[in-house]
């Protein structure tokens, strides 16, 4: 470097070095803005959001069941909007995490190159397709199904958005249980092969258990996506402002809440200050999923590096 | 006996395969159905009109003209927002990034920041942009809060292109004298870029598609004009979709589905591109 540089003048030198330092320090400032955007997400949050509390007790705010934000004085109880995401989640889940899984096990352990080929395409073609294009579907296509099926006032509940969030959140637990499959060493397999092991033994005896703790993280990803997809449940959930009992009931959980109130709220106001609380709340909750998932998964990571 | 065991394992070897089979159909199959319903419902709504001019009638007559520009400007707005933050946030965490707890945060927050839903970045551009920096319902604040929103995946990629540059590539050009930014500037940006542009395309594909950040930052269903600065509202055809489809009684299925296949061919076009510039990157790298 002294060699190559020694033609240089003195001066272009102390240039470059300046530039050099203003540069770094430019790059710094980029690299920690993902730092500073999520801080400032946060602060925003708390900002706006914890005033609400001056009206109403933290109590009656997350196990109030009325939310009448323009009566006088106005009361904010979250809890209906709380089950409502509680429910569409729930079942959203239950009906992704074994479609995805077996997919995945599928595309990782059994099949032909060219069936995975099609097939891992096409999940990354869901993944692409907008949210409110979704809903769309869960609107016109879905919800009169599920009100025949089920014989309902209006197929616009819990259960459809459900339905749709699960489709939403296969893209994710599909690829990650997917990969996690993937990182389980070829030993594993031929040692249970050796032993005399059909492919489905090993699959479910040494597969799925090894790669565990990955499928773990890819469902609670999957769980992160359920509880913050907003314009599907905003359309097809219902928005009924009662706790709902039953997921065949119409409902409205936390994101279509903030979505459909923010339009209407003064800025500044209780109402608005409310709906930031809840977006907190939101903010919290989806952070602590995806920081486990995370843990989880670097320890599934570790787990077979070498 | 033994003829017995071995094929109740065969059974249950091939139940569990068919199971398996299933489960991917059933995620698969709604994928294409979904797609190919949109293309035949909403193929008849397409028309030169329809595309080139603006809604009447509460946007039952008319066409989506103002839609599709509002979101080339949306898009616009967010590749001009993430493109340099991509490129040197990804070259910060390859280069310069030691691995410490300030590398760790910033990947706790990239990961997190991944996570956030998509109506909380709504609120916070409206606090921020729309509010305390004063750009109003704007181009500009929902430009932002989609750049915001995009960041990570910016970053991801970008890092991913900037770490696959080969070390050879940095050896030899410190080696004739340059500084560490003029290696950067003129050996790994340039190899890098197809990559990072890749996220770029990402961020716009999904700026196209997001709606509940730009309900609350500024769209708005029908205005007389295209907005001519960035401090102006707009319309933007996720927005369009939505208020079409859920509050506009009367609307015809095939408009609505004619917006959506519309919008649909935008977001999946972008996607692909992504998907085809990075094929094209792999294959140069592993080919030369």
């Amino acid at each position: 470097m002294a060699i190559a540089s020694a033609g240089l003048s003195k001066s272009l030198r102390r240039r470059w070095r300046f530039s050099e330092k203003l540069i770094e320090s430019f790059i710094l400032l980029n690299g920690l803005l993902a730092i500073i955007v999520l801080l400032g997400v946060l602060f925003l949050l708390l900002r706006e959001g914890l005033p609400a509390f001056a009206y109403t007790s933290p109590w009656q705010f997350f196990f109030g069941t009325r939310w009448y934000p323009v009566s006088e004085p106005p009361t904010f109880g979250i809890l209906s909007f709380f089950m409502a995401t509680l429910w569409v989640t729930l079942i959203a889940t239950a009906i992704a995490v074994p479609l995805g899984v077996g997919c995945a096990a599928y595309l990782a352990e059994v099949a032909p190159a060219s069936v995975r080929e099609t097939v891992k395409p096409i999940v990354e073609l869901l993944a692409g397709i907008p949210s409110i294009v979704m809903g769309l579907i869960g609107l016109l296509l879905l919800s009169p199904l599920v009100q025949g099926l089920f014989n309902l006032n209006t197929g616009l509940c819990g259960l459809t958005a459900a339905i749709m969030l699960a489709m939403m959140s296969l893209p994710i637990i599909v690829t990650v249980s997917e990969d996690a499959l993937r990182a389980v060493p070829k030993e594993f397999r031929e040692a249970s092969y050796a032993l005399g092991a059909t492919q489905w033994e090993t699959v479910w005896h040494v597969c799925l258990p090894g790669a565990l703790s990955g499928i773990a993280a890819a469902i609670m990803l999957g769980v992160g996506r359920a509880i913050g997809e907003t314009m599907t449940v905003l359309m097809v959930a219902g928005g009924a402002l009662a706790v709902p009992y039953a997921p065949t009931q119409p409902m409205m959980p936390m994101t279509a809440a903030i979505a459909s109130g923010i339009g209407n709220a003064v800025r500044g106001g209780p109402q608005y200050q409310a709906l930031f609380a809840i977006a907190l709340l939101l903010f919290l909750m989806t952070f602590a999923v995806n920081l486990v998932a995370d843990r989880v998964l670097e320890r599934q990571k570790r787990k077979f590096a070498r | 006996m033994a003829a017995l065991t071995i094929s109740r394992r065969e059974l249950t070897q091939r139940t569990a395969f068919s199971l398996l089979v299933l489960a991917t159909a059933i995620v698969t199959v709604p994928v294409l159905f979904i797609i190919i319903y949109i293309v035949v419902n909403g193929a008849g709504a397409l028309s030169w009109e329809f595309l080139t001019q603006a809604p009447s009638q509460a946007g039952k007559a008319g066409g989506i003209f103002p839609a599709i520009v509002g979101t080339f400007y949306l898009m616009l707005g967010t590749l001009i927002f993430s493109l340099p933050v991509g490129v040197l946030a990804g070259i910060y965490l390859t280069e310069y990034a030691r691995a410490n707890w300030l590398t760790r945060l910033i990947n706790m927050a990239i990961l997190n920041l991944a996570g956030v839903p998509s109506i909380v970045y709504g609120l916070f551009g409206l606090g921020l942009f729309v509010l305390a920096m004063k750009f109003g319902m704007s181009l500009l604040a929902a430009s932002l809060t989609l750049a915001c929103q995009a960041l990570a995946m910016t970053i991801t990629t970008s890092r991913e292109a900037v770490i696959a540059v080969p070390r050879e590539y940095r050896e030899g050009s410190l080696a004739i004298g340059t500084t560490k930014w003029q290696t950067i500037r003129h050996v790994i940006l340039p190899q890098a870029l197809p990559g990072v542009i890749t996220g770029t395309i990402l961020a716009m594909s999904r700026a196209a598609g997001e709606t509940a950040p730009i309900l609350v930052v500024g769209a708005a269903f029908i205005l007389p004009g295209l907005p001519t600065s960035p401090f102006d509202q707009f319309m933007a055809l996720p927005y369009h979709l939505y208020t079409a489809a859920a509050h506009v009684p009367g609307m015809s299925k095939v408009t609505i589905w004619g917006i959506a296949l519309v919008l649909l061919v935008v977001v999946l076009s972008f996607n692909s591109l992504a998907v085809f510039i990075r094929i094209r990157v792999r294959q140069r790298r592993f080919g030369s």
